[in-house]
């Protein structure tokens, strides 16, 4: 929303400075945007006459000027305009003056041998348009000496503000110079247009088909009239908030639109079939708007048809077909009132914005509609002559009027600021709301017709799953608070937030509860480990392109975007690891090869809320870095193992229980990758090499391994007390085994066996070796691996180390068929 | 002492200092001091002396037998003195050549942003709830007051997902974390205090939109929750994130579909410079409100018992005023340059007693 200060005082009366003015209209809560004040760029250019256009002696284009600015002294000026002449009138910028329009420093010099103190100013060069053409000229009576923008009346600073989406009202001058008055800038002026003589009846009547959508319209016609250009001061509102003046005609109606929140519609009467304009419903007609685009009313769009078809689309835009022009002679002007939501919906389904819509949806006045169409039929015949028909109507006025009550201790209780009640009283009435009765406790008012946001009906979408009881009781609830909140708002609103006191929460507690739920510590304890070890933390888009998606897991319709931003970003990634794969990839591209990355976020299985899961997924591309310790190599599945057992070590899964299969995800290496299991069923995480097809797939140049964590699938922790422990007096001893095996044995096969062959007494099994080679027959391996033994009674001697190590030996052959090499 | 024995003490000592290593140092002991050595046979020697003269020369010979004793011990100590000198000058390194390498890894700054609020606002007593990122349409919109034809459904530029829900309405990508609110309205029963940090998103990319970001939202309801605790809610918060104890706070009147009243808060910075605290200029940080009436009757609560406040921020700008980073879009890029000048130590994560 903007205009220009003059007409803001049109109907202000006040002596505040503009500064007071935008900081109020920020407190109260229209947010100031912005000041443009041209006649800053402007001030140093003067009104001065041209005393003598000479040829310049060395120049065939340019003109040697001598100018009076009007400071008593004359100016030598080089210019190279065509249009300048002797005796002219133009605009003088003196040296050292800024101009806008190249954004240069005025210097003086001479051009040519010819001194040049100064420039005669194009309309481009005051950045007041694009006429390069020549200077401007200006009419003889320009007093030479003034200053242009105040000579031009450009120096109205013109204000901008935004309105919130409830403030329809504020969506017109004469609503915020009332909201400004009542915050105790002025005074409103009075607003009673006188009614205008009826001199024939109209030609053209309404007929309303649809009530729902159109309960009230107006209607006059005034006949004779001539549609010429606005005068100056309407051309000059207009374009000062960026709208193009047309005719009178047009322009009367965007003025009405900005000064007084209230849209109207003028309908060229002979190009109107028949005698009747209809509301309706739409028939899927196609009909040309103002814009010159055609559009399709459907039966949810309210039409205005005549004999002929549809020539408006009611709240959103006016038809091509029937509207003015030059030649119009007579014409009928269409002050309505409309569903909002109706308005709404329409326009958005249209695609169609205009400040009518704008308006419309928000609600105007109901109560003012015949005043301002007095106000409307005054200004026709005042700037194209002619005269008024009757007034004619269909539907009539609703029923609006509403009342809210305010107890005053709410102001404290509510609003934290205790507010008399006499202050609270007197600020709703500045704002226009009538006191109906008070007593010492409360207030009750009624509302005035154009605050649709007070106290308004609208219907509660309770959720489903509720009890009826407890809806019913929370509706009871609402029906008894929301109005008072309004009125609330309203006292400290003028009164400005600042008043209130801030205080701080009070303690729940002395000490407060842990914050994060046990699930949301391992997140957080997920993100330090990984960053521990490494990896950099990423955040990336939940969505990808779908190709990828499919790559790194699936990729079904249900997770496809109905409307993505772009074609690369339409589907809900599947894990994390898709967007970082293509993460990594724009590094490697950049010449960051070798990195690890990692995120912990959601993968969407899914739309429902159980389809969302929780995951940490790692990277690690290209090579470990070179060092003069140890070479460098690439990175391998174990480097994805390692960091996927320290997150697990970490989030205190117990290591031992887990199983690992050899049958990974396809987007993994098939034979170097896994997944990682607790129990038979609960899939805790995958881990491995990439699959070639997949680093093809996002240029990531290889070699790339990686982990995901499901993180839902890990359990919480009981909180147990620990037990003492047990710390033996007695050295353990250590003996390493060499075992031959099928090439196919898995090595926690091994170790689980060697594990179990003496429980008591085996404190653990590392595996240290593996060789396959030309040392052993074709299709075997060997594992080594050390067990410790941990004797808690008393020193083990010979015999017993012995007989456990025959244990462990046959334990292992019997489970994996394993040889002592 | 008599000629002999200076002599032989004297040839000791020379011979220890011709040693150059044990060996031949314990060659000299032995010679001293073992079965045949020089001194064990002028000991062995006494037993035919004289009493008289016996006692003198026993106790001269025992003098000189601690003196070599002494003597050979004291070799022996510079000869493994020197030896080992010597071994480790062998063994020197050029300690100037550089470590084993060791990457460190970091924390995003919008994760790092997040710790940081849940621990200023969990010493408020705040907990941290959580909803998805697919949110039906009812929980993202007409929960909230933000009904079918609501021109704030415009503004927001919702995702949607063809699936539907029982209603028959679109699923949607929360446009913001606010959901939350209903979600935590309809599983809890009053007093609560919760936070809400997540992922949003909106159909919007340019220089400074994304069409994913980060949110996070508050929610208070209790019995005697006034506007006055809003406002000294959000100071308290405002001044500890910034670590700036007297930041300038504005509160100014708005709208929000879901609060009312409602207002914009603005921090005091300086335009020109992007210094927080003084300047003279204000931005907008944040948006709140008292929680309207009707989402407390959307989600079952009765407003006659329970009011409170809400409010949502952008995490995003808050780490970009923060940390001075001046553009949005690299947050989401993962360039590693970016991220291991911006990322955070996993070494050090926001504890209230360590600062934040």
């Amino acid at each position: 929303m903007k205009f220009p200060l003059s007409w803001l005082k049109s109907h202000l009366e006040t002596e505040a400075s503009l500064e007071t003015i935008t900081s109020t209209l920020t407190n109260i809560g229209l947010e100031l945007e912005g000041v443009e004040d041209r006649a800053a760029a402007l001030a140093p250019f003067r009104i001065a006459r041209v005393v003598e256009a000479a040829k310049h002696p060395n120049a065939d284009r340019l003109h040697a000027c001598t100018v009076d600015a009007g400071d008593g002294t004359l100016v030598s000026v080089v210019c190279g305009a065509p249009n300048a002449h002797t005796g002219m009138k133009a605009v003088f910028a003196p040296a050292g003056a800024f101009i806008p329009g190249t954004g240069l420093t005025l210097k003086a010099g001479s051009i040519r041998g010819v001194a040049s103190n100064g420039m005669l100013l194009s309309a481009r060069e005051m950045g007041l348009g694009d006429d390069h053409s020549g200077i401007v000229e200006l009419p003889a009576e320009a007093p030479v000496g003034v200053p242009y923008a105040a000579w031009a009346g450009l120096d109205d600073p013109v204000i901008e503000i935004s309105v919130t989406p409830n403030r329809g009202d504020a969506l017109s001058v004469r609503g915020v110079a009332r909201d400004l008055a009542a915050a105790g800038l002025g005074t409103l002026k009075p607003f009673n247009p006188a009614p205008v003589p009826s001199a024939f009846a109209s030609p053209v009547s309404w007929r309303v088909d649809w009530p729902e959508y159109c309960p009230w319209v107006l209607g006059r016609t005034v006949r004779g009239v001539t549609n010429r250009p606005s005068p100056e001061w309407l051309q000059r509102r207009l374009l000062a908030i960026g709208l193009r003046p047309i005719n009178a005609l047009v322009d009367i109606t965007n003025f009405f639109t900005i000064d007084l929140g209230r849209p109207l519609h003028v309908f060229d009467v002979d190009k109107i079939a028949g005698d009747t304009l209809t509301f309706r419903r739409g028939a899927g007609e196609t009909f040309r708007a103002l814009n010159g685009k055609d559009y399709s009313a459907g039966p949810e769009d309210c039409a205005i048809a005549d004999a002929a078809g549809v020539q408006s689309l009611a709240g959103v835009m006016g038809g091509e077909a029937t509207g003015s022009d030059a030649a119009t002679r007579t014409v009928f002007i269409e002050c309505a009132l409309f569903d909002p939501v109706r308005v709404a919906l329409s326009g958005r389904r249209l695609g169609l914005t205009s400040d009518a819509r704008q308006r419309f949806e928000r609600g105007i006045d109901p109560a003012l509609m015949p005043a301002f169409l007095e106000a409307a039929a005054a200004m026709v015949i005042e700037l194209c002559g002619g005269e008024a028909s009757e007034v004619v109507a269909a539907g009539a006025e609703p029923n609006w009027r509403r009342q809210a009550t305010l107890r005053f201790a709410r102001l404290q209780s509510f609003g934290g600021l205790a507010v008399p009640p006499d202050e609270a009283t007197a600020a709703l009435e500045r704002l226009g709301f009538r006191q109906v009765s008070r007593d010492a406790r409360s207030v009750t008012v009624s509302v005035p017709s154009w605050r649709n946001d007070v106290a308004a009906p609208g219907a509660l979408e309770p959720a489903k799953t509720l009890p009826a009881g407890q809806v019913a009781k929370a509706a009871e609830g609402r029906a008894m608070v929301e109005a008072e909140c309004d009125l609330i708002e309203e006292v400290l609103r003028l009164k400005g937030l600042d008043a209130v006191p801030a205080a701080s929460l009070p303690r729940a507690q002395p000490v407060p509860e842990p914050t994060l739920t046990p699930r949301q510590r391992r997140t957080a304890m997920a993100r330090r480990i990984l960053a521990g070890r490494g990896l950099a933390e990423c955040v990336t888009f939940s969505f990808t392109e779908r190709r990828v998606a499919s790559l790194l897991g699936t990729a079904p319709g249900s997770l496809t975007l109905d409307n993505p931003i772009a074609a690369d970003l339409d589907q809900m990634r599947p894990s994390p690891l898709a967007t970082l794969a293509l993460a990594a990839a724009r590094n490697a591209a950049r010449g960051w090869g070798d990195l690890g990355l990692f995120e912990v976020g959601p993968g969407f299985e899914s739309p429902d809320p159980e389809g969302h899961r929780l995951v940490a997924a790692g990277l690690r591309i290209g090579r470990t870095p070179r060092s003069w310790i140890e070479p460098a190599r690439a990175v391998d599945a174990f480097d994805a193992k390692s960091d996927l057992w320290a997150l697990l070590a970490a989030l205190n899964v117990p290591l031992d229980a887990l199983t690992v299969t050899a049958e990974p995800p396809a987007y993994y290496h098939p034979g170097r990758a896994g997944v990682v299991r607790q129990g038979p069923k609960t899939v805790l995480a995958t881990f491995g090499e990439l699959h070639p097809r997949v680093l093809a797939g996002l240029d990531l140049p290889g070699p790339a391994v990686a982990f995901e964590l499901f993180l839902d699938a890990i359990a919480d922790g009981k909180r147990r007390r620990r037990q003492a422990p047990t710390l033996a007096s007695f050295q353990p001893l250590r003996r390493d085994f060499a075992f031959v095996v099928d090439a196919s044995v898995r090595a926690d096969a091994l170790i689980r066996a060697a594990r179990g062959a003496e429980r008591a007494l085996i404190a653990g099994v590392a595996l240290f070796d593996l060789y396959e080679g030309e040392k052993l027959t074709e299709g075997k391996k060997s594992l080594a691996i050390e067990v410790t033994l941990q004797p808690s009674e008393r020193t083990l001697t010979d015999t017993e180390i012995e007989a456990a190590c025959a244990k462990i030996v046959s334990a292992v052959a019997k489970a994996t068929g394993g040889v002592l090499r | 002492m008599t000629d002999e024995l200076s002599t032989l003490k004297s040839e000791t000592a020379a011979a220890l200092a011709a040693c150059a290593d044990l060996r031949s140092w314990d060659a000299v002991r032995v010679g001293i001091l073992g079965k045949s050595g020089r001194l064990t046979a002028l000991l062995k020697q006494l037993g035919a002396l004289p009493p008289e003269e016996r006692r003198q020369r026993g106790a001269a010979l025992n003098v000189l037998k601690d003196e070599l004793a002494a003597a050979i011990e004291s070799r022996r100590a510079a000869l493994e003195a020197e030896a080992l000198n010597a071994k480790l000058a062998r063994e020197s390194l050029d300690v100037t050549l550089p470590p084993r390498p060791a990457a460190s890894g970091l924390i995003h700054p919008i994760s790092r942003t997040m710790e940081e609020m849940a621990a200023i606002f969990g010493a408020m007593g705040f907990e941290i709830a959580e909803g998805p990122d697919i949110e039906s349409d009812w929980l993202n919109f007409s929960a909230l007051n933000i009904p079918a034809h609501h021109p704030a459904r415009e503004d927001m530029d919702t995702f949607y997902l063809p699936a539907r829900e029982p209603g028959g309405r679109r699923r949607v990508l929360r446009t913001h974390t606010s959901p939350v609110q209903a979600r935590t309205m309809l599983s809890r029963t009053p007093p609560f205090r919760v936070i809400v940090p997540g992922r949003t998103y909106r159909a919007d990319h340019d220089a400074t939109h994304s069409p994913m970001f980060h949110q996070v939202e508050g929610l208070v309801l209790d019995r005697n929750i006034t506007l006055g605790h809003l406002k000294g809610c959000l100071i308290d918060f405002l001044r500890a994130f910034f670590a700036i104890a007297d930041l300038p706070v504005r509160f100014r009147s708005s709208y929000f579909p879901f609060t009312e009243p409602s207002m914009e808060v603005d921090i005091g910075w300086n335009r020109r410079t992007g210094e927080l605290g003084g300047g003279g200029d204000w931005l907008e940080i944040l948006g709140s409100g008292m929680v309207h009436a009707k989402v407390l009757a959307n989600c079952g609560i009765d407003a006659r018992e329970w009011q409170g406040f809400a409010f949502g921020m952008g995490i995003e700008r808050v780490t970009m005023l923060k940390h001075g980073i001046p553009d949005l879009r690299p947050f989401y890029d993962s360039d590693i340059r970016w991220l291991r000048h911006y990322g955070a130590s996993p070494l050090t994560p926001a504890i209230l007693h360590e600062g934040v």
